[in-house]
């Protein structure tokens, strides 16, 4: 029977370069730029999902990442590649820039849609949460564009008899929750481990084609996207003064008290 | 303020006093306009009269007949009461970031997420300022549609009671079983565990105004990190190494995709600072780092650090503002 897997990835700045902002939007330049580093775990997950298949099973599987955003974006659809991923779709078009959680989630649906075109897509995986904006609401906002179940920030995942199941462990609660495909599912960090990718698939990600489509080539209501559909407005984005330099105490014996009475000089105590 | 709006605050229950963190939101919604709390089960007296005081003039429930814990199910509920609401608050907990969203897929609202602070702007829209990119960054949004939701992290104000105590109205709305059920989406709650809360183990991490986190370099012996938590009142914290070790619980961790905190006061120690657990610690108003290694990545963004051992650091401290506090 096989699983079509799509997973939406982002290409977001590398969390250990130095991140800024460009007219209240995230800068995304390809030089630091990298795929969200969550993404590499719903990635491992859908293919872990696929290796448990009988090849008899996985007949018809293939797992598809999406991404949205400007032409470096594609650089995360490479490295999808180098983690397993067989097809890249890229949604660039100059009209995305600036859109919202509401008109992201959209534009995904709709290419979600588009990709079930060429058959069924049964799973949508996704990060919990992209490492620049840390809004961590996509994925659920894209379940409920195609009005499929949520089973978001999971920790771990099994797919059987045409249902999913997960567990969670979210704001001190933990939760089993089921529902059958095709369903969204968003992946924590502790769920798996990724593994390094081999030489094969690096070297085959450089060349793979990437498919690219427009806004036009979706079904989107596009009055919900860019900055013109967005339903908040950057009014602006600094950078915080940097700290006054640390006061160093090397303990000699009295380190602790000299903990304590900086609290105290700071009215915390 | 247009004072005839409604300023709605979200909270997980009614059935106990309020929190500090509940409380901020409403002591934030004052200003916003009137203040109605809405919730999922039915207000105690005890909530109530606590409500007045901080000038809350309508309490809601929403009953609903099905599972309210379930995303799609809050969302719906919402749709309630957001008729003729200016603004939605909540806490900045992962469930209520998804409820809002939901909430403002179907209401045509606006939503900011983890708002450090929530205020008026021009022309009676609501702004909301964020920390990004580990605390380095200001972001100010406005939210341009006539109902704005957000979520608001903890400590973005003190709160405090209203000048003009009210006595709050209650009523409760009727989400019929047929209407839930739909909302579900086809999701089936299986099994719900709430974490028990040790009240000796100090404060909930997420919303604690001190904070004092462990890493690796305790070595597991978490020990001293307690007792300089206890002497302060603070929660306890720990990183993503820790919690891999097993050396404490998954609800300690503090990072990017921890809990993420914005105390008054943290103190770390035997932390080295590795880049995702600054992005959950780092918009902390005063940070101070205790480690042996003079070089770590931490002591970059500290007000104040001590270079020693932390196992006897850490209680000297606490012995001292045991002393000072009398």
């Amino acid at each position: 029977m096989g699983l079509r897997i799509v997973v939406l990835t982002k290409h977001v700045p590398n969390i250990h370069s130095n991140r800024t902002f460009v007219d209240g939007r995230v800068a995304r330049g390809a030089a630091d730029g990298s795929l969200n580093e969550l993404d590499e775990h719903p990635l491992e997950e859908a293919v872990r999902l696929l290796e448990r298949m009988s090849d008899e099973e996985r007949a018809g599987s293939e797992i598809v990442a999406l991404t949205m955003g400007p032409a470096e974006a594609s650089d995360a659809l490479r490295r999808a590649y180098q983690l397993g991923a067989d097809v890249g779709v890229h949604v660039l078009d100059d009209a995305l820039a600036g859109s919202d959680y509401l008109g992201t989630a959209a534009v995904l649906a709709a290419a979600v849609r588009r990709v079930a075109q060429d058959g069924p897509v049964d799973l949508v995986l996704a990060g919990m949460a992209a490492l620049d904006g840390l809004g961590s609401v996509v994925p659920a906002l894209v379940a409920a564009e195609l009005g499929w179940p949520q089973l978001t920030n999971a920790g771990a995942l099994a797919v059987a008899d045409g249902a999913a199941r997960v567990e969670r462990d979210v704001d001190g609660v933990t939760e089993v929750l089921e529902a059958d495909l095709p369903v969204v599912v968003s992946v924590n960090d502790h769920i798996n481990r990724p593994r390094f990718p081999n030489f094969k698939l690096i070297m085959a990600a450089r060349t793979k084609e990437i498919t690219t489509w427009s806004l036009a080539e979706l079904d989107v209501d596009t009055s919900k996207v860019g900055a013109a559909g967005a339903r908040t407005q950057v009014l602006s984005a600094e950078p915080r003064p940097e700290r006054p330099p640390v006061e160093l105490h090397v303990d000699n014996g009295e380190g602790g008290v000299a903990l304590a009475d900086f609290l105290a000089s700071r009215g915390l105590v | 303020m247009t004072s005839t709006s409604t300023a709605l605050v979200l909270v997980d229950s009614l059935a106990e006093p309020l929190r500090d963190a509940d409380l901020e939101l409403v002591t934030i919604a004052r200003d916003l306009g009137v203040v109605a709390v809405v919730s999922f089960d039915a207000p105690a007296p005890a909530t109530l009269d606590q409500l007045g005081a901080y000038g809350v003039a309508r309490v809601v429930e929403l009953a609903v007949d099905g599972e309210p814990h379930l995303t799609g199910v809050a969302a719906q509920a919402l749709t309630h009461v957001t008729d003729g609401a200016r603004v939605l608050l909540a806490r900045a907990t992962f469930a209520h970031k998804e409820v809002l969203a939901r909430l403002a897929l179907l209401s045509g609202a606006g939503l900011v997420i983890d708002a450090a602070q929530v205020r008026e702007g021009d022309g009676g829209s609501v702004v909301g300022a964020k920390r990004v990119f580990a605390g380095t960054w200001d972001l100010v949004c406005e939210v341009r549609t006539p109902l704005a939701l957000l979520t608001v992290r903890p400590n973005s104000v003190r709160p405090s009671e209203a000048s003009d105590p009210t006595t709050p109205s209650v009523e409760k709305v009727d989400v019929p079983a047929e209407e839930a059920s739909a909302a579900a989406g086809g999701v089936r709650l299986v099994s719900r565990t709430v974490h028990e809360i040790d009240a000796e183990a100090g404060p909930a991490l997420a919303e604690a105004a001190y904070v004092v986190a462990g890493g690796r370099g305790t070595g597991g012996d978490f020990a001293p990190v307690r007792e300089l938590a206890d002497a302060l009142g603070a929660a306890v914290g720990s990183t993503r190494d820790c919690v891999d070790e097993g050396w404490i619980e998954h609800d300690t961790q503090i990072g990017q995709t921890g809990v993420t905190i914005s105390p008054r006061l943290y103190i770390g120690a035997g932390i080295s600072g590795a880049p995702h657990h600054r992005g959950g610690m780092q918009a902390s108003e005063v940070i101070v780092a205790v480690n042996s290694d003079p070089e770590c990545p931490i002591f970059e963004i500290c007000d104040f650090a001590v270079v020693g051992d932390l196992a006897t650091v850490l209680p000297q401290a606490a012995a001292a503002i045991r002393e000072r506090r009398g």
